[in-house]
């Protein structure tokens, strides 16, 4: 049987990425189905992240679903030595979907070649995440109509934050340009500009991050710098204050901006941008329901088609 | 006169297995990965051997051994571009270029400590990305060859 888990979608073609958006606008006009119903999905947080298991449970819960699972690794056997094959190989007997996050990188591609059902991969580590970046598409596609020829600006620590890498990889096939603005401690890191170049991508890099320097952003996508990332403490205190979004910084950006954040935000996005018509992360929150419940119906094979004709809605 | 002297070390091999081109600096890495001191039967290690194409070479042969894939791979992660020399009845049966395979299963350790591989009892699986650098099938991160650990 063909494997349908979801581990990355970085490498996933322009059709297959416009064919879950598609399907997420379905699930955004009709969230509330019985499409699931009789299906049992597993949610496996060997990590704890609380804001991504409701987003999963919520879309299994409002597809019909049932929903087994735990959110905290202390409470389950591998706290007692269990590999995370025979957990993995325990829960397949019981559900249809298991949706993991791990702490070790790798986790979910190794979970998904030891059992017959599909895994989707809720994050490994700080390697992937491609529900957040579904999700992170979706918003980027519903405020500006298309993917193509975006200016995206990521803003803030760019070089442990999983998600940029993610989209990054994901819009290869979009023709961006990318603006990388990062403290120099936080900057992309070199592997992912190397591919921006294999593939093609344009970038450019700045560290001033000011009103005139994201004049021109289609999408202005925002990030936490952390102080524990830091080695060299006096520079956190330097730059941290150099990367918080201000309302005021916000007159002359184009009309169509967003700003995007993969939360939780602590003071890099400061609260007078909240009212802001380019505030757009708790919105980007929401879309994550729908982005998820495409992939949860993608990966059991339930197809547009049957998305489209269903006749389970709950209106 | 060298080399005549080689050649009949190789030439007076019945049946086994020679190992040349060894860098000199990593011909008691190669021994020490073979555990010759396991061998029963007869063993020769040479080191600093003209050679025309190295200038110094090592050299091993081994007598009744003959190499599995698996272990030429594992060559191949510590020498890249050593030769092996299969004799059988006297007869060289076989020589190649020993070269990196594109796919390494279960001979390299992940340098990643938040690897699943390191955390799990599993095969790694290593992917060639050019004669330099592996990538780990898990966890995605590049490794040189030079600072390769085997499983």
């Amino acid at each position: 049987m063909e494997n349908r888990s979801i581990v990355s979608i970085a490498d996933y073609r322009k059709d297959k990425i416009q064919y879950l958006l598609d399907m997420a606008r379905e699930f955004e006009t009709h969230p509330n189905r019985e499409l699931l119903k009789g299906k049992v999905v597993a949610t496996l947080f060997f990590e704890p992240s609380t804001r991504t298991r409701l987003s999963f449970e919520t879309a299994a819960n409002r597809l019909g679903a049932k929903v087994i699972g735990f959110s905290d690794p202390k409470a389950t056997s591998s706290s007692k030595g269990e590999t995370l094959k025979d957990t993995i190989k325990m829960v397949s007997s019981y559900a249809d979907v298991i949706v993991m996050r791990h702490k070790l990188e790798g986790a979910a591609l190794y979970a998904s070649e030891v059992t017959n059902i599909p895994i989707i991969n809720a994050g490994d580590g700080s390697n992937l995440h491609p529900s957040q970046t579904m999700l992170d598409l979706y918003s980027i596609y519903k405020t500006q109509g298309t993917l193509e020829n975006l200016n995206i600006y990521m803003v803030g620590d760019l070089k442990y934050g999983r998600t940029v890498h993610s989209l990054l990889m994901s819009m290869r096939t979009y023709n961006p340009t990318f603006h990388f603005i990062a403290p120099k401690e936080l900057e992309m890191p070199e592997e992912y500009k190397l591919y921006c170049k294999q593939n093609g991508i344009k970038y450019i890099e700045q560290q001033d991050f000011t009103e005139e320097t994201i004049a021109d952003a289609d999408i202005l996508y925002m990030t936490r710098v952390q102080r524990e990332r830091f080695t060299d403490l006096m520079e956190y205190e330097r730059v941290k204050d150099a990367y918080v979004l201000k309302a005021n910084m916000l007159g002359k950006c184009k009309e169509n901006m967003k700003i995007l954040h993969p939360l939780p935000r602590v003071n890099e996005i400061e609260y007078d941008v909240d009212d802001s018509k380019h505030a757009y992360y708790f919105e980007q929150a929401q879309n994550g329901l729908y982005a998820r419940e495409a992939l949860i119906c993608d990966v059991l094979g339930i197809t547009l088609d049957e998305v489209r004709n269903d006749r389970t809605i709950i209106k | 006169m060298e080399q005549n002297k080689e050649h009949m070390m190789v030439a007076a091999l019945e049946s086994g297995s020679v190992i040349d081109h060894i860098p000199t600096d990593k011909l008691f890495t190669i021994a020490q990965l073979l555990e010759l001191e396991n061998f029963k039967e007869e063993v020769v290690i040479a080191n600093n051997l003209d050679s025309q194409i190295m200038t110094r070479k090592g050299l091993i042969k081994i007598a009744g051994k003959f190499f599995s894939e698996a272990e030429i791979n594992k060559l191949a992660v510590v020498c890249p571009n050593i030769r092996l020399t299969v004799i059988k009845d006297y007869q060289v049966v076989e020589k190649r270029q020993v070269t990196l395979p594109d796919t390494l299963t279960n001979i390299v350790k992940c340098a990643n400590p938040v690897c699943i591989t390191n955390n799990e009892p599993m095969k790694t699986v290593f992917y060639r990305m050019d004669t330099q650098t592996l990538k780990c099938r898990y966890c995605g991160k590049e490794q040189k060859l030079k600072d390769i650990k085997l499983k």
